[in-house]
């Protein structure tokens, strides 16, 4: 009886503990799905898109010269696999009162500024943000639509190259969404990049 | 115009000081290399000019430098912004902020090996520090921003 209260209390000092570096999801995980304010003025929901067969959720924001270098490469995915079943999902993690151009009126601006055709919303309490385990932007998650529910398929970097200066770089994201499409292996399932870490309130 | 001479050569000593302040490229095996040696006890920290918290807690690896001078304690940054930043960005913030311990900038070809072999941990996320002391087998890794305290008691704790 000690032990399981000792375990229990280790539990719930480790769940506070890690106030962003929480572990968050690995391949193969089932991945929550969430209610958040798109820069629309409606709420984003996984579960709104029926007709998809998976989703590219993209944790970027405003601010990281990083996520800016691939802005357009997210934009990009939206055009090549929303129509194919798999859209981009934007969310912005950050604290805009630590990163005031962050703020969900920045953040509507740059949307509409940058004609995005995705949702672009913002984790207000972080708890997705949390819970998905993403530490910095822009990091991207893969899910497949299951029975069981939306799997993980994909965690890392868009590409190899954030500088864009390598035309022979690797597209992670488009060979993982790729595969899912055609139902074959994911060659590469994680990778990481160099990124802003988020901003926790 | 003796005080103008003493300007000029004041100015001209000035710049030339400021030139002499480089930042060499450095690969991941040019770094294991740079911090083998057994007596001392290196603090590597990954930043970069546009990395807002990197940019905070810099003044506190200076100054840990400082602090420690007769100790042998080695502070060196890695900077990950963008090769092609070399010149335009991060050479003009080294001189500006008159940043005193040595600055790198990482030459990477493969970004993932690169994370992976600086720590295993390592998500990516900047700014990140590592501490090593070779002869006491320590190796640490911090991936969050560090106040002067905190630093301080990283040192103190594996020195």
């Amino acid at each position: 009886m000690k032990n399981v209260f000792a375990v229990l209390i280790l539990t719930v000092t480790g769940l506070f503990a890690f106030k962003g570096g929480a572990p968050g999801y690995k391949v193969g995980d089932i991945a929550i799905d969430f209610k958040l304010k798109n820069v629309d003025g409606k709420t984003v929901s996984l579960s709104n898109y029926k007709l998809a067969k998976g989703y590219i959720v993209v944790f970027t924001c405003n601010h990281c010269p990083y996520a800016k270098a691939y802005e357009t490469r997210i934009m990009g995915l939206d055009k090549m696999y929303a129509t194919k079943g798999y859209p981009v999902i934007a969310i912005s993690p950050n604290d805009p009162v630590s990163i005031p151009e962050d703020s969900f009126d920045n953040m509507k601006k740059r949307a509409t500024d940058m004609k995005y055709t995705f949702p672009y919303a913002i984790d207000e309490a972080q708890n997705v943000t949390r819970a998905y385990g993403a530490r910095a932007t822009p990091n991207v998650y893969v899910l497949q639509k299951t029975d069981k529910g939306n799997v993980v398929k994909y965690i890392g970097a868009i590409d190899n190259d954030t500088e864009g200066t390598n035309p022979n770089r690797t597209n992670y994201v488009q060979a993982a969404v790729n595969a899912l499409l055609s139902g074959k292996a994911i060659l590469t399932t994680s990778t990481k990049a160099i990124g802003c870490s988020i901003r926790w309130k | 115009m003796k005080s103008m001479f003493a300007i000029l050569l004041l100015t001209v000593c000035y710049s030339l000081h400021a030139q002499t302040k480089t930042v060499n490229l450095i690969t991941m095996a040019q770094l294991n290399k740079r911090i083998e040696n057994q007596d001392t006890v290196y603090v590597v920290n990954f930043w970069a000019t546009w990395c807002g918290p990197c940019v905070k807690e810099l003044p506190n690896f200076d100054k840990l430098q400082a602090a420690y001078n007769d100790q042998p304690l080695k502070v060196l940054l890695v900077s990950m912004d963008f090769k092609s930043k070399l010149k335009s960005a991060v050479i003009p913030f080294v001189i500006k902020h008159k940043m005193a311990v040595d600055v790198f900038l990482a030459d990477k070809t493969n970004e993932q090996e690169f994370i992976d072999q600086v720590d295993k941990s390592w998500s990516g996320a900047l700014p990140a520090t590592l501490v090593i002391n070779a002869k006491k087998h320590i190796r640490k890794f911090y991936e969050h921003e560090l106040t002067y305290a905190e630093l301080n008691q990283i040192y103190q704790t594996n020195k």
